[in-house]
């Protein structure tokens, strides 16, 4: 992996570095804490990377870490099953289909409302907002069939969209903002909050617009908050299975990678150890987000905004 | 494997990523064009509306509707007839053990050390992280389950507290380490109800850490940017005035990241209330781990009662009242300091 090469310098300084640990000694013992810790949460990871080459037989008679030592007998087997599925690479278009569109819809809309919510006045605002955090506890489950029932009354099913010439992966799109936006726009409206009201009112006195004010301050400001809401809300659509069943279903065009896989699987669960390579299959993108995204989680973009 | 459809359809894509944001941005704009042309005393009045309108929208369709419906749907019976608080009553009945009280505790367990140990972990590693120069790669390997799915997630920890009789080869990595390095007995993580401590299950805290294991990541990277949010003049002035490491992060960075600790913790806590998945599939509510949101999926999708799983939404829904009240006593103190 080039994980290392997206290392930003800037942390090398280590400004938070205590003194008690600034000597040699603590900084020694800094990096076995890190190192350790890390080490000990990859291990599930690791022992699901080398089941998912091991044959399914060996898989249940002996621990992963028996594989570590001779004789090797590891197989693509896993693999191999897994990219037989003739529809694979059409989920996999289909999951960006959805995941693109589902991140983007949620995430700006949050903005603009996260916006209103922390700079400007309205009456029942403040309830309004709780109210939205209060949602974040509806269990999804619970939705499922009235707005299905709905889905069909408006005809948003992935046949009808189909026959009158739009894309047929809308109620996904729709869905996942709806169920999105609560925690999105909790997020950003308590980091938009926390900017300085001296920037807002020093751009007043410019004369700058309300769109000039948020697409040219509180949005640049905001690169972490949007780079990490992003990312959250990218992957749990990427990852989501039950959404994506209850909505589009048994729909072979529409289905995304989650419910391809999952089918593979066999309704008694016969496969059950194609899932280990098809978790490392599904997590490629999601990783590729986040490790693209990683670079702006900086220090110091407020720093200096407030000055002259 | 065909993959020529990702390269047929691409148009399609690139159409859809340009223009999903398009369509967004005139809206914006165009709603901030109609505002100007409004009265001047009027504007202050329709502009935030602009602003939040199409979420709302999208918030009232999918879950204020069916919020309100379940509301109803709790006080009915199967016919439809209203029934008052007898659902409530069936749910809260045979205290202890009886009705939903086995799954309103085991949801206080999971409030309690899912939300602490996922924000404690978070701080600490985000806090360490910060002085290493190798960050963004420990970042990226403590980040990797949150880019798991939920299925894949429970196969892993079943490898991990997998179960062989003592005297077999164990095939669990848990059992493992406990026969070779503590010398001990293999235990049954999932199904072993004796409890830690004198008070907590052992299951349930065995599910508690498997769901740890998925989140820490989500914790980790928001806390993370709100350290970076810290203006480094801010911490060296402290240095510089002679304050002590631990004194700074006490008086200094934990003050400022307060915020977001509290967006992070009620976001958890609200995740520890609809705990679903890992209890799902790798017990589904048996040897006593019922949570809520188990108990009511089992209830609408398999008994059929929905009453009885509007009831138990309701509540849930309840429960969150409290952390509702801390945030708004939190976000009028920020709104008060400037």
């Amino acid at each position: 992996m080039t994980v290392a090469v997206a290392s930003p310098t800037s942390s090398t300084t280590a400004r938070f570095s205590p003194r008690w640990l600034s000597d040699r000694l603590g900084g020694l013992v800094l990096h076995v804490v890190v190192i350790g810790l890390t080490v000990a949460w990859m291990v599930p990871t690791i022992g699901l990377l080398i089941t998912s080459f091991r044959q399914s037989a060996d898989i249940s008679n002996s621990g992963w870490w028996t594989a570590l030592s001779p004789p090797f007998k590891f197989t693509l087997d896993n693999y191999s099953q897994m990219f037989a599925a003739s529809n694979l690479g059409q989920s996999l278009f289909n999951s960006f289909m959805i995941s693109i569109p589902a991140t983007i819809i949620p995430v700006t809309l949050a903005a603009f409302a996260a916006y209103a919510f922390a700079w400007m006045k309205f009456p029942g605002r403040d309830w309004i907002f709780l109210a939205l955090v209060g949602l974040l506890a509806v269990p999804l489950q619970l939705t499922f069939i009235p707005v299905t029932t709905e889905f069909v009354k408006l005809g948003l099913t992935p046949q009808h969209l189909t026959a009158i010439g739009l894309p047929p992966f809308i109620p996904l799109w729709l869905a996942h903002a709806g169920y999105g936006l609560p925690f999105s726009i909790y997020l950003l409206s308590n980091f938009f909050r926390a900017l300085p009201s001296d920037l807002f009112e020093s751009a007043e006195i410019d004369g700058a617009g309300t769109l000039t004010v948020f697409f040219r301050i509180v949005l640049p400001l905001s690169v972490p908050a949007i780079a990490s809401l992003v990312i959250f809300q990218f992957l749990w659509v990427w990852n989501d299975l039950l959404v994506a069943l209850i909505y589009v279903g048994g729909v072979a065009t529409v289905a995304p990678v989650t419910v391809t896989l999952v089918n593979l699987v066999g309704s008694y669960g016969q496969n059950y150890q194609l899932l280990t390579a098809a978790a490392f299959f599904s997590m490629i993108v999601p990783l590729v987000v986040f490790l693209s995204l990683q670079r702006y989680f900086v220090r110091g973009i407020l720093a200096g905004s407030v000055k002259g | 494997m065909d993959f020529s459809v990702l390269l047929t359809d691409l148009p399609t894509l690139v159409v859809v990523i340009i223009g999903v944001p398009a369509v967004l941005a005139a809206y914006i704009v165009g709603g901030e064009y109609l505002v100007r042309r409004l009265p001047d005393k009027a504007r202050p009045s329709v502009r935030p509306w602009i602003w939040v309108a199409p979420a709302l929208l999208l918030v009232a369709g999918f879950l204020v509707a069916p919020a309100i419906g379940t509301l109803a749907q709790s006080f009915e019976d199967k016919n439809g007839a209203f029934i008052g608080f007898q659902n409530f009553a069936a749910q809260l009945a045979g205290f202890p053990t009886g009705g939903a009280w086995i799954a309103i505790r085991n949801n206080l367990f999971w409030l309690i050390f899912y939300t602490l140990f996922v924000l404690a972990f978070g701080l600490l590693l985000a806090v360490l992280f910060d002085r290493v120069p190798y960050e963004s790669v420990v970042k990226s390997l403590i980040f990797m389950p949150m880019a798991i799915s939920s299925v894949a997630l429970v196969v892993i920890w079943k490898f991990m507290y997998a179960y062989q009789p003592p005297g077999q080869p164990q095939t669990g990595t848990l059992n493992f380490i406990l026969n070779t390095v503590f010398h001990q007995d293999p235990r049954t993580w999932i199904q072993d109800e004796s409890p830690l401590l004198g008070l907590f299950p052992l299951n349930d805290m065995a599910l508690i850490g498997a769901a740890v294991w998925g989140i820490v990541g989500f914790s980790l990277v928001i806390l993370s940017a709100a350290l970076k949010g810290i203006p480094g003049d801010l911490l060296e002035a402290a240095r510089v005035d002679g304050a002590g490491e631990i004194t700074i992060f006490r008086r200094v960075i934990f003050p400022l990241m307060m915020p977001t600790v509290v967006v992070v913790g009620t976001t958890l806590v609200i995740f520890a209330l609809k705990a679903f998945d890992v209890v799902y599939a790798m017990t589904n509510g048996n040897y006593h781990t019922d949570v809520l949101a188990n108990r009511m999926y089992q209830l609408l999708y398999n008994s059929h009662d929905f009453g009885g799983a509007s009831a138990v939404a309701v509540i849930l829904l309840l429960t969150v009242i409290p952390v509702l009240i801390f945030n708004l006593r939190q976000f009028r103190a920020v709104e008060a300091r400037r």
